[in-house]
């Protein structure tokens, strides 16, 4: 999923741009850890629930962080949204992630959706269907790395790294260095010419 | 993947990749109230039963209703085929009725190749798709059995590649033993056929496995080992001299089972004749993973039915 949004091998694109180094990857996922902190108000029934694949590994990371700086950590987990899609008829059977809800499940607690790049919405649709059906949550917020625009459905992130104005030919590539050896992230013209590459990107990067 | 007929359609890459979906929908399912998934809303699956069965049946049914597929089993007793209709008119007509997929049990070794030639044709023909599932024909195949067997075997074993094998018994009427050595070895297992020289079928010395009949000598270097059952329903000769002397030289009683390794595990793709292949303490022992195997069955059934479902057709 998440390899599939970032839609190709960096190889096989023009020079990508870089918008965000590693140093601003690791700041950016502090200053959104206190983000979280504040609005949530140090709530003890706090869960954060990450996207696979990179949004998982995010999840971890503000996990972390929120520990560092409050004392102790919220649960954090997975849930792989790939079997809610909209678009499974659309392309060949995909892999699944992993899911993995944190021990006390879901019901009543603060859920922190955290994903890598918010782009049309249909990924964050499709997870909070799979969030409702694994418990009934208190509230549901949403923390991104990067909102890209071209929003498909009434969809809006409460924390966001950076936001970045794109075309929609444009692929964001978030690096991890947990999933790709090194932070980063960075902004693509796309390939050029490549055959069903426009029907990709509108497909994958959601 | 457009059919699933025979395990010697997936290589290591196709089987590792519905194992992991299987071990995924699981998690997906894992400590939930409602165990339902959307995600073959719409999608037809219907159960062709020409032979009796009840896990294999019940799993898929329950795999198809946990992904949300309409499911409809039909039991050649009680349909059109009592009356006579050919297997040929039947697929026919569960296309026209609209099936996505048709989940066969028959028991010519075969008849799911042949629906699947059919149902290509058809596809070219009049458009309508319909994948077929085998669900075991004849002596020759059984892969969803192969594969939850796999899903055990990684479960409880860590790892298949490696690992020996034994799979004891009545191997010539098995499509169980011939679609588990096939996958294992596809896997990077090692695997050994022990049974009586009359209960081998023509042309196992080129399975990728060895042959053994002394069940006693390969116990304590078996990783795992698989009881299969006397298909006393489908032997029209004498094949042994008597149960007795079969259970006393094949059969895994306790004695035996204390032959294995501790870590070894014991499996049995039922339904068991207590006694006779396998010792019920046996059965219900620790070691024993025959219960694990019908659970893992129901998510290897629901993987497969992803792969064949949920996706483009091909």
């Amino acid at each position: 999923m998440a390899t599939d949004r970032r839609g190709g091998s960096a190889g096989a694109s023009p020079p990508a741009r870089e918008l965000l180094s590693a140093a601003d990857v690791t700041r950016t996922i502090a200053r959104i850890a206190h983000q979280i902190i504040e609005k949530t108000a140090g709530s003890a029934d706090l869960v954060l629930i990450g996207i696979p694949t990179r949004g998982a590994v995010l999840a971890r990371r503000l996990g972390a962080a929120i520990a560092e700086f409050e004392g102790a950590g919220p649960a954090v987990g997975a849930v792989d949204p790939t079997l809610y899609r909209d678009d499974l008829r659309r392309r060949p059977a995909r892999a699944l992630e992993d899911t993995a809800v944190p021990e006390g499940g879901l019901d009543d607690k603060l859920v922190v959706l955290v994903d890598d790049v918010l782009f049309s919405g249909r990924t964050v649709r499709a997870a909070l269907d799979a969030l409702g059906d694994h418990g009934r949550p208190r509230a549901v917020q949403l923390a991104v790395l990067v909102d890209r625009g071209h929003r498909e459905l009434p969809i809006r992130a409460d924390y966001v790294g950076k936001n970045v104005p794109t075309a929609r030919s444009e692929q964001i590539l978030v690096l991890l260095t947990e999933t790709d050896g090194r932070d980063g992230v960075l902004l693509g013209r796309g390939p050029t010419g490549g055959a069903g590459t426009p029907a990709q990107q509108g497909g994958t990067a959601q | 993947m457009k059919h699933l007929l025979s395990v010697t359609d997936l290589d290591a890459a196709a089987a590792t990749g519905l194992l992991d979906t299987s071990d995924r929908l699981r998690q997906a399912l894992l400590g939930r109230e409602v165990r339902k998934l959307p995600t073959l809303r719409g999608r037809t699956v219907i159960t062709m039963f020409y032979e009796d069965s009840t896990r294999t049946r019940v799993s898929f049914e329950i795999a198809g209703k946990w992904m949300s597929a309409d499911t409809v089993n039909v039991a050649a007793k009680g349909s059109s085929v009592a009356k006579g209709e050919s297997l040929r008119d039947t697929s026919l007509t569960l296309s026209a009725i609209g099936a996505d997929c048709v989940v066969v049990r028959h028991p010519a070794s075969g008849a799911a190749h042949r629906l699947a030639s059919w149902a290509d044709r058809d596809r070219a023909g009049t458009g309508t798709h319909t994948c077929i599932v085998n669900a075991g024909d004849g002596t020759h195949e059984h892969p969803t059995q192969a594969l939850l067997d796999a899903a055990t075997l990684r479960d409880r074993l860590g790892s298949i590649a490696g690992r020996r094998i034994g799979i004891v018994g009545d191997v010539l009427h098995s499509r169980v033993a011939r679609s588990g050595v096939f996958l294992l070895s596809t896997l990077g297992a090692e695997v050994v056929l022990v049974a009586p020289p009359m209960l081998l079928p023509v042309g196992v010395e080129q399975w990728p496995c060895r042959v053994s009949s002394e069940l006693d000598a390969e116990l304590s270097t078996l990783d795992a080992v698989m009881m299969l059952r006397v298909q006393a329903e489908r032997m029209h000769g004498s094949f042994f001299p008597s149960s007795r002397e079969y259970a006393s030289r094949y059969g895994l009683s306790e004695a035996r089972a204390a032959l294995l390794p501790e870590h070894a595990v014991v499996l049995h793709p039922g339904p068991m004749v207590r006694g006779m292949e396998i010792a019920s303490s046996v059965a219900d022992s620790p070691s024993s993973a025959i219960l694990a195997q019908v659970r893992n069955g129901v998510h290897v059934r629901m993987a497969v039915l992803y792969h064949l479902l949920a996706g483009a057709p091909e």
